[in-house]
C-alpha cells in the first residue's frame, strides 16, 4: 500500500471520495501534481482550519496598530483575537496603540432579538469619546449577518457623525471555507477605502510596501531591519505594526513585496491594475531565500549603488551568523521534518530547514488555493465554486492620478525572465519525490503522517502540538513561533535553528520511559547460591 | 502599557473593552472534557472550535479535542440539521468515541436549530450516544457554557432507578485538575464513595508516555453519569457554576443537593469537609486536620507581610468569591473583585462577603470588564493583583505584584496541575501571595534595607 493509500484507509467512502484529491504523494515533484484546494471541510472531521472572521480581523486587521477594530458580536470573538497571535507592535508617533486592547459590542440576547445596530452606534461612540481615533474599523461576527444589521450604514454614520474614517467589514464566520475568505473580504476594504488616501510621498529613491508580513514575533522588524540598512524606505508593512497613517500612502511605493502569498495577493494584484506598481514574490525565512529576494529587489531597481549595497550587507550579514548556522547544521542535518501550517509558511520553511540540512518530508497547507501549491499558472484553471463565489472578486480600474509604471512593457518582460516578478511558483515543485503534500490536512492524518513518515520535527499550530509531542515527536508552532522569535532574515535562522535544536535534543526526551519498564522486576538469588 | 486607558471613567453601555469573559461554548467543551471518551462537538462554524481547542490548549498545555459541523452561508440559510448529521457520523467513524456531546453557538441558535430533533432523526451507533445542550454565546458566559453542558448530560443520560447507590455526586465547580484531584483526595480520606462529575483530571493534565490516546484515562464515565440519579445526594460547589445542574438532577431524579462555596481557604474547606464527614459518618481524619494546622500555622507565620495589604481579584465568579474570602481570613482587605460573567449573585455575595469580614471601601461587580478594572486602580491603587494572565498587562501598567490564579492562565506552566481548592491550595496561595509581596518589596528596597531574613 502507498503512503497515500495507508492514510485514506480508514474512511468512509463518502469521505475518501472527498480526502482522496486533497492528498498526493509526489512523483514528478517539479511538474506540478493537482491537487484539491479551497474547498468546503467535511462535518465532523476534525479540522485545523478557522473561520472568515478569523482571516479578516484575527489575521489582517487585527496588527493595525492605530485602528479600533470592533468587533460586532457575541464576546467569544473578540475575546479570543486579543493578544493571542503575537502581532508586534509598538505605538507610532501619535502614541496610538491598540494592539493591547480587545473591543467588542459582547452582544445580548435582545441584540440578537431586536438588532445590534444600535448598541453598535453606542459602542462606536463611546469609542470616539475615549479613545478619539483617526480610524475604527467594525468586524461582523456569525449572528450579525444573520440578523441582517447593516454595518456599513453604520461605518457611512460614523464618518459622517464623527468626521472620522470607518470602515465594515462583513466577515461572518460562516463565509467561504476558512480563513482564507477572510483575507480577501480584509483586502478588498482595504483597497477600497484606506489605500490612496494618504498624500505623503516617499523621502527616498528605492521605496517598498511589504505585503503579507504579519511581524509575528517581530520577523516584520528584522526584515525593515535589513531593508534600510540597504537603503530602502519601508513605505508601509501589510499590517504587521503596521497603520493606518501609513496604509493611506501605501500606493505611492515603487514596488511591493508579497511574503504571504495566500493572505494579500489580491492586493498586490489590485495595487498592479489601480497604481500600476510591479510586485515581486519574496521569502524572507530561509538565508538562501533572503538572500534571492535581495537580489531580485536589486536586479528590479537595476542601480549599481543599490546591488552594491546589496551584496555587502549580504555579506555582513552571513560572516555574523555563519558560526552559528554551522553548528546547528551539524546538528540537524540528515532530520526529517513535518510542515503543516497556514497557507505560506509550509513553503517558505522548507526553504530554511533545507539551509540547514533537514529534509521536509511531508508538508501542507491549512487554507491554502490551488495556485499556493502549484503555482500561479494555475489560477486561469481553477473553478470557483458556490462557496468561494460568494465572496466579492472586486474589479479595479487605473487611478488616472497615481497611476504611473517603473518599468516599460519591455523591461518588464525582460526581467520577468530573471526575477519572480508577479509570479509564484508554489510549494510543490520545491518538493522532493516520494514526499507528501496534504491541503486541510486533520488530527486523524496528522496521526497517520507520524507514523508512516517517523519525522523527527513536526512544525504546527498549538491545536495539534501536544497531540505530536504526546506521540513522541516534538512540535513546535510555525503561528507563534512558541513565543520566540524573530525567524526571518540571517538572525532569524539562527532563532529558528537553535529553537529546533533546543526541541529535539532537550534531554526530557530521555525520561519518557521508566527504567523499570525495561529492567527485571524481582530481585533475587538463585536457589542454592550462598 | 495601555497607556490609553484613561483615569477619568465614563459609563458604557455598548463597548466592551478588554474582557473578563468569553462565550458560552467553551465552557461547554471543557465539561464535555471532563466526561470519558466524549468527543466535544461544536454545531456552528468551524472558526469556533477552532478559537476553544487553541485557548483550552493554551491555557492546560495539553491536547484539547473537539469537532465541529463546519457551517457554510448555505447551512446558515438552510439549516445546520444535514451538517450535523453528517458529523456525528464522521465522528463515529474516525475518532469512536463513546459519546458525542453537541453544544450549539451563536450561530446555530440565532437559525433556531432544533438539536433534539436533529438527534432523533440521527442514525447513532448501537451503544454509542448523543446529548447536547444549548449554550448561545450571546448569553452569560463560558460559566454558563459549563454548567449548560453539565445539565445536557444530565437530562440525556442521569436516571433514577430507585434504588439509591449509597454514593454522593461532587459538582467541582469550573477549576482545574489540579483542584479536581485535591477535591477527591479530601473525600477519599473522608471515606467517601463519590462522583466527581465532570473531571478533567487525567484528561487535561494527561502523563507523557509516548502514546497518545485520544482518550486519556480520566473523565467521568457515562455509567457514572446516569448513577448520578441514584446518588444520595450531590454537592454541588460553586453556587453560581454548579447549582443549576444540581437543581437540573433534583428536578429529575430528586436527588438532595447541598450548595457550598468552593472549597477555596478555610471556612470553605471547613464547609467541605464538615459536609462530606456528615454524610460518610467518619470521623475527620487526622491527615485532614494536620494539613489545616499547617495552614493555620502558616498564616500566622506569615500574616505580616500581607495583612491589611488591598488587593484585587477578577475571574469566573465562584473562583473569585473564593479567593476573596480566604484573602479576607489572610487579613487583607479585597478592594476590587469583579467578574465578566453577567449575574448580580456574584455582587450580594461578596457584599456579604465584605460585611461580614468588617472591611469598608470594597467594591464587587458583575459583568465588568478589565477596562474598568484598570480604571479603578488608575484612581485608588491596589497593592496585589491576583487573577487570570490578562491581568499582567494591568500588573505592569500600574507596576503592581500579581498573582496568577483561575482561568485563563495562558503564559506560565504547571498552574493546571496545581490546587488553589483545600487547605493544600490555600497553603500554595499564601504561598504565591506572599512571595509575590515579598519579591516586591526585595526589589524596591535600598541595599541598607534588604533584609535576609523576613
Amino acid at each position: 500500500m502507498d503512503k497515500r493509500t495507508k492514510i485514506l484507509d480508514k474512511y468512509s467512502a463518502r469521505v475518501f471520495k472527498n480526502r482522496k484529491d486533497h492528498i498526493i504523494e509526489l512523483e514528478d515533484a517539479a511538474n506540478a501534481q493537482s491537487i484539491a484546494a479551497n474547498s468546503r471541510a467535511i462535518p465532523g472531521v476534525m479540522t485545523n482550519r478557522g473561520c472568515c472572521y478569523a482571516g479578516c480581523k484575527g489575521v489582517v486587521l487585527g496588527p493595525l496598530k492605530d485602528v479600533v477594530v470592533i468587533t460586532h458580536g457575541p464576546i467569544g470573538c473578540g475575546f479570543y483575537t486579543w493578544g493571542t497571535r503575537r502581532n508586534k507592535a509598538k505605538a507610532s508617533d501619535n502614541g496610538k496603540n491598540f494592539i493591547e486592547y480587545s473591543f467588542s459590542t459582547d452582544m445580548q440576547e435582545p441584540d440578537i432579538v431586536f438588532g445590534g445596530e444600535k448598541k453598535l452606534k453606542q459602542a462606536i461612540t463611546e469609542a470616539v469619546e475615549i479613545f478619539k481615533p483617526e480610524c475604527i474599523m467594525i468586524c461582523s461576527t456569525c449572528p450579525v449577518g444573520l440578523i441582517g444589521d447593516d454595518i456599513h450604514a453604520v461605518a457611512t454614520w460614523t464618518e459622517e457623525t464623527y468626521k472620522i474614517k470607518c470602515v465594515a467589514y462583513s466577515c461572518e464566520g460562516y463565509k467561504g471555507v476558512s480563513q482564507s475568505a477572510g483575507h480577501h473580504i480584509a483586502n478588498n476594504s482595504l483597497m477600497k477605502y484606506v489605500i490612496g488616501t494618504g498624500d505623503k510621498a516617499p523621502t527616498q529613491k528605492f521605496s517598498i510596501n511589504i505585503l503579507g508580513e504579519y511581524n509575528i514575533g517581530g520577523d516584520g522588524w528584522e526584515t525593515s531591519r535589513i531593508l534600510k540598512r540597504i537603503g530602502y524606505e519601508v513605505i508601509s508593512v501589510f499590517t504587521g505594526d503596521g497603520s493606518y497613517e501609513e496604509i493611506k500612502n501605501a500606493h505611492t511605493a515603487n514596488l511591493n513585496l508579497v511574503q504571504c502569498h495566500r493572505s494579500i495577493n489580491y492586493i498586490a494584484e489590485m495595487m498592479k491594475t489601480k497604481y500600476g506598481i510591479d510586485w515581486i514574490k519574496v521569502n524572507f525565512i530561509g538565508v538562501d531565500e533572503t538572500i534571492r529576494s535581495l537580489r531580485e529587489m536589486a536586479t528590479y531597481f537595476g542601480d549599481a549603488d543599490l546591488t552594491a549595497r546589496t551584496e555587502a550587507v549580504i555579506e555582513d550579514e552571513l560572516a555574523n551568523i555563519a558560526d552559528d548556522m554551522a553548528y546547528y547544521k551539524s546538528k540537524l542535518q540528515g532530520k526529517k521534518a513535518g510542515l503543516f501550517c497556514g497557507g505560506s509558511r509550509s513553503h517558505h520553511y522548507q526553504n530554511l530547514l533545507a539551509d540547514l540540512g533537514v529534509e521536509t518530508v511531508v508538508a501542507g497547507y491549512e487554507f491554502a488555493h490551488r495556485d499556493d501549491y502549484e503555482g500561479r499558472e494555475v489560477l486561469p484553471t481553477i473553478k470557483t465554486d458556490a462557496d468561494s463565489k460568494n465572496i466579492e472578486e472586486m474589479t479595479v480600474t487605473p487611478d488616472e492620478r497615481h497611476f504611473r509604471l517603473l518599468l516599460t512593457q519591455e523591461k518588464f518582460e525582460q526581467l520577468s525572465k530573471a526575477i519572480d516578478l508577479e509570479a509564484y511558483a508554489g510549494m510543490i515543485k520545491d518538493m522532493g519525490n516520494g514526499t507528501v503534500v496534504i491541503d486541510d490536512f486533520n488530527h486523524y492524518e496528522t496521526e497517520q503522517l507520524i507514523e508512516l513518515f517517523k519525522p523527527d520535527i513536526f512544525y504546527s499550530g498549538i491545536k495539534d502540538k501536544y497531540i505530536i509531542q504526546k506521540i513522541g515527536v516534538v512540535s513546535r508552532q510555525l503561528h507563534s513561533y512558541d513565543y520566540s522569535g524573530p525567524y526571518a532574515g540571517f538572525k532569524g535562522a539562527v532563532n529558528f535553528a537553535r529553537d529546533t535544536t533546543m526541541g529535539i535534543f532537550t534531554p526530557a526526551w530521555n525520561y519518557i520511559t521508566p527504567p523499570w519498564r525495561t529492567l527485571p522486576t524481582l530481585e533475587g538469588k538463585i536457589g542454592g547460591e550462598e | 502599557m495601555l497607556d490609553l486607558t484613561p483615569k477619568e471613567i465614563i459609563e458604557r453601555k455598548g463597548l466592551r473593552i478588554n474582557p473578563c469573559k468569553t462565550c458560552q461554548p467553551v465552557g461547554a467543551i471543557y465539561a464535555a472534557l471532563g466526561v470519558h471518551k466524549c468527543m466535544p462537538h461544536s454545531h456552528g462554524s468551524q472558526g469556533c472550535v477552532s478559537f476553544h481547542r487553541m485557548f483550552l490548549s493554551r491555557h492546560f498545555k495539553e491536547p484539547a479535542i473537539a469537532s465541529t459541523s463546519s457551517f457554510t452561508e448555505g447551512t446558515s440559510v438552510f439549516g445546520g440539521g444535514s451538517n450535523v448529521k453528517t458529523a456525528v457520523k464522521n465522528v463515529f467513524d474516525i475518532y469512536n468515541p463513546d459519546i458525542i456531546a453537541i453544544h450549539t453557538t451563536c450561530l446555530s441558535e440565532t437559525i433556531g436549530d432544533d438539536l433534539n430533533t436533529y438527534i432523533q432523526q440521527m442514525e447513532i451507533p448501537e451503544g454509542k450516544i448523543v446529548v447536547h445542550s444549548n449554550t448561545p454565546s450571546y448569553a452569560g458566559s463560558h460559566i454558563s457554557g459549563y454548567f449548560n453542558m453539565m445539565s445536557g448530560f444530565i437530562k440525556y443520560l442521569a436516571k433514577n432507578t430507585g434504588v439509591d447507590n449509597g454514593k454522593i455526586g461532587i459538582f467541582p465547580g469550573f477549576t482545574n485538575p489540579g483542584d479536581m484531584r485535591e477535591m477527591k483526595k479530601i473525600a477519599k480520606l473522608l471515606g467517601a464513595d463519590f462522583t466527581m462529575f465532570p473531571d478533567t483530571s487525567g484528561v487535561m493534565d494527561a502523563p507523557m508516555t509516548g502514546n497518545y490516546e485520544m482518550y486519556p484515562k480520566g473523565g467521568t464515565t457515562i455509567p457514572e453519569i446516569i448513577g448520578l440519579g441514584d446518588c444520595k445526594k450531590v454537592l454541588a460547589l460553586g453556587e453560581l457554576t454548579s447549582m443549576e445542574p444540581a437543581m437540573e438532577l433534583k428536578r429529575k431524579c430528586e436527588v438532595d443537593f447541598d450548595c457550598l462555596p468552593l472549597p477555596i481557604g478555610i471556612e470553605a474547606t471547613d464547609a467541605y469537609v464538615t459536609v462530606l464527614s456528615h454524610f460518610t459518618k467518619n470521623e475527620v481524619p487526622y491527615a485532614l486536620e494536620e494539613e489545616r494546622g499547617q495552614l493555620v500555622d502558616i498564616m500566622l507565620d506569615s500574616h505580616a507581610h500581607y495583612d491589611k495589604k488591598t488587593v484585587a481579584i477578577y475571574g469566573d465568579p465562584d473562583t473569585v468569591l473564593g479567593i476573596t474570602t480566604f484573602v479576607l481570613e489572610m487579613g487583607m482587605i479585597p478592594k476590587y473583585v469583579l467578574t465578566g460573567t453577567p449575574n448580580e449573585k456574584f455582587t450580594k455575595k461578596a457584599n456579604a462577603l465584605f460585611e461580614k469580614f468588617g472591611v469598608t471601601d470594597c467594591k464587587a461587580k458583575a459583568s465588568g470588564d478589565l477596562f474598568e478594572l484598570h480604571q479603578w486602580i488608575k484612581n485608588e491603587p491596589v497593592d496585589l493583583l491576583i487573577g487570570s494572565s490578562y491581568g499582567k498587562q494591568i500588573a505592569r501598567a500600574e507596576d503592581i505584584p500579581f498573582v496568577r490564579a483561575g482561568f485563563p492562565i495562558l503564559d506560565r506552566y504547571v498552574h493546571s496541575y496545581m490546587p488553589i481548592v483545600g487547605y493544600r491550595g490555600a497553603i500554595r496561595l499564601v504561598e504565591l501571595i506572599s512571595n509575590a509581596l515579598m519579591d516586591r518589596r526585595d526589589r524596591d528596597c535600598e541595599d541598607e534595607d534588604m533584609e535576609l531574613v523576613m
